[in-house]
């Protein structure tokens, strides 16, 4: 068995040597001809005005040079870890391990994430982050429901975590309503909004659906950008009530929770209620979107991804099927906008662009379409990652571009790809990605 | 089964289906009978599809009506009804030619979307499903239950937990057709169900039709194998270019001369002359 293992191994790394000079000869062989001109001869204006030019062909040949030896490396490297469905020349000891670890990964998130504000009780920045990172797990947890289960490709998410956020900031500022009153309505209200939205793109599929969701996300932002009176434009909206616990405001006040308690007042008690403010909120999302996975109306949701065509023959109603599913998104998305605004205290159209909607987009695309952790891992190394490269400055974006492709070439299904199925009779199985459909809007 | 107790579940009345100047269905007009199964049969293009999509709702028909009845003497007018609503009032059930799985959901996955309309009614509309109410619980037993009966018929029940699109060609068909009795039709049209099959396959594919009818489902069929047509049919309409040119019991169609020449494409005093030749 290990024998005829090895054996293999060496004829598949024997014939790959052929085919990844070839590779490396081609790819130098197009940088030669690119770089030629571009750095092999270089133009400048003289002195009196005519151009005049001289030859770097050091530069040039060190670059084509690079280039070779890059497409040799960039081989190996996908020989060793991917693409999906390649040979694979990593021990079977290895992907068991591999396995095991996915299986513990999500409670041991867990429990480290709960443990978090004990562990870096005095590291604001990273209790800071973390709540950064808790918000975008939520947001990609509501969008999920949307982009990986129903299929429908919605790149104007960020527009209900406005309305989330503006719902708040505006009934909290002029009539003084708590945050536990809000939140709810904030949901409600981007929910309505899901529904309007989700109405009119009903008929629309793909590329289509995904621009009229991408100008829907920017109408938002124009009305709240536009409509002085009502939300202030681009002053945004500030003196956002900070939240209470059940009453007991967090401040340093002669009722304030620290008072109470009989404890030293901290800045950091409201860092902390909120970490776990936005974490019971993530965990709700997460919980919620479980078990509808499980309800007739996440399967049906998943069919609908599947395809559309055979639901309908089922007697399954995709016009509410859809909307529903936009709705619960847009819930989730206002719930966390409700957050956001409690959060910060102070918001405005800035906060709500494009590129969030992106940056969401990306974390569940990242992440797996329909898989949980995946999402809340691609939350965690896109935004705690974008972090990390601080240090980096200029080119923290060049890395943070180039890792997000290598991650694309090597898991073009995300991180975690396959499919848990809702209901078993034996045994659960994971559905390899490349059976799971995408959805076409 | 007795001929006394059977009515027509289905009334298919000068159905007329243009696309722009196209002619794909011309006043077609036959009925099927309830608890029977029903053959459409004509040469490629003849239509056969065109109509089973009008019956099943994905095309609104340009004229004619479509009536179905159910045995306890409701009548749905199918022309006018959404498609979804033709699958969850009228109980009409199809397959497709070209097969339509959810191919990234389990085989029992695939069982449980068919029961969505009885679950959706169970879950109170997902807010007691979410809550884990018992009734709803129950309920999903219950769909489950259904479901591996139907796993057991098709012969399927080991491979419940794998994926749709991971069975083989025949088992995938067989599955579509249990996803389609899964959503308790009154009548069940399938289109093509024997395409792709080797003789074994079709084989058991006609004991499964069979078995759907002696339960008083009624069935109507698109079908080019011939052997499953002449094997399992009551009653059988032949189509060419839109019209319906012969009709009866797979006997008569059989010896039919239009229907010959139709499916040898020669001209009808032809076909009468190979038909004497050769008998």
């Amino acid at each position: 068995m290990t024998a005829l293992s090895t054996e293999t191994t060496h004829v598949s790394r024997t014939a790959g040597v052929h085919f990844i000079l070839k590779k490396a000869f081609l790819s130098a062989c197009t940088a030669l001809v690119l770089f030629s001109l571009m750095i092999g001869i270089r133009t400048e204006a003289g002195p009196d005005g005519p151009l005049t030019y001289w030859t770097r062909f050091g530069e040039l040949a060190s670059m084509v040079g690079l280039v070779f030896g890059g497409s040799i490396i960039v081989e190996l490297i996908r020989q060793w870890i991917g693409p999906i469905g390649a040979e694979k020349l990593v021990p079977t000891s290895v992907k068991n391990g591999m396995s095991l670890l996915g299986r513990y990964l999500g409670p041991a998130l867990l429990v480290f994430t709960l443990l978090v504000p004990v562990i870096f009780y005095n590291q604001r920045y990273i209790l800071d982050l973390a709540i950064l990172v808790l918000t975008y797990v939520m947001l990609g947890w509501g969008l999920n429901v949307v982009v990986g289960l129903a299929g429908l490709l919605d790149l104007g998410y960020v527009a209900f975590y406005a309305v989330g956020a503006y719902s708040y900031a505006l009934l909290a500022t002029n009539f003084g309503w708590s945050f536990w009153v809000c939140l709810p309505l904030a949901g409600v209200l981007a929910a309505m909004w899901g529904v309007m939205l989700g109405f009119p793109v009903l008929r629309l599929r793909g590329d289509y659906l995904a621009i009229v969701t991408l100008a829907f996300g920017e109408i938002i932002r124009l009305v709240i950008l536009n409509w002085q009176e009502l939300t202030g434009g681009p002053n945004g909206v500030s003196g956002i009530p900070r939240p209470s616990l059940f009453g007991i405001p967090l401040d340093n006040s002669d009722d304030g929770l620290a008072a109470l308690l009989h404890i030293e007042y901290s800045a950091t008690h409201r860092i902390v209620f909120l970490f776990y403010l936005i974490l019971a909120l993530a965990l709700l999302t997460n919980w919620v979107t479980i078990r509808l996975r499980r309800l007739p109306i996440g399967r049906a949701w998943e069919a609908l991804r599947e395809d559309e065509v055979a639901c309908r023959a089922l007697g399954i109603n995709t016009t509410t099927t859809k909307l529903t599913a936009f709705a619960t998104g847009a819930m989730f998305g206002g719930f966390a906008g409700a957050f956001f605004a409690t959060r910060q205290g102070f918001i405005s159209p800035e906060s709500f662009t494009f590129q969030e909607s992106a940056l969401v987009l990306a974390i569940v695309v990242l992440g797996g379409m329909g898989s949980q952790l995946g999402v809340a891992l691609a939350a965690l190394t896109m935004i705690g990652g974008f972090e990390l490269f601080r240090s980096l400055e200029g080119y923290r974006m060049l890395v943070f571009g180039m890792a997000m492709v290598l991650i694309m070439i090597w898991r073009p299904r995300g991180i975690i790809g396959h499919r848990a199925p809702t209901v078993f009779l034996t045994k659960a199985q994971a559905i390899s990605s490349d059976l799971v459909k995408e959805g076409h809007g | 089964m007795s001929d006394t107790m059977s009515g027509q579940i289905l009334g298919v009345d000068r159905l007329t289906m243009r696309f722009g100047g196209i002619v794909a269905v011309q006043e077609l007009s036959f009925s099927a009978e309830q608890g029977k199964i029903t053959a459409l049969i004509g040469p490629n293009g003849a239509g056969k599809t065109t109509v089973f999509n009008c019956i099943t709702g994905f095309y609104r028909p340009t004229g004619g009506a479509i009536r179905l009845t159910h045995e306890d003497g409701n009548q749905f007018a199918i022309e006018r009804l959404k498609d979804f609503r033709i699958a969850r009032q009228a109980k009409i059930a199809r397959t497709f030619q070209n097969i339509r799985l959810f191919p990234g959901m389990t085989a029992l996955e695939n069982l449980m979307v068919a029961q969505h309309n009885t679950l959706m009614r169970a879950s109170g509309l997902t807010f007691l499903g979410l809550l884990g109410v018992p009734s709803y619980r129950s309920a999903e037993r219950d769909a489950i239950d259904l479901a591996t009966t139907w796993l057991k018929r098709i012969g399927l029940l080991d491979r419940a937990d794998d994926a749709a699109g991971n069975l083989a060609y025949g088992d995938q068909r067989r599955l579509e057709i249990a996803r389609a009795m899964c959503t308790d039709p009154a009548l069940l049209c399938l289109d093509e169900p024997a395409a792709g099959l080797n003789a074994r396959e079709s084989a058991a594919l006609s004991e499964l039709l069979l078995s759907i009818r002696a339960e008083h489902t009624s069935i109507l069929l698109i079908e080019h194998d011939m052997s499953v047509v002449m094997e399992i049919s009551d009653h059988i309409v032949v189509m060419d270019h839109g019209v319906k040119i012969a009709e009866g019991s797979p006997r008569e169609v059989r010896d039919d001369p239009k229907v010959i020449a139709a499916y040898l494409g020669a001209d009808e005093e032809e076909a009468m002359a190979v038909m004497e030749s050769g008998s």
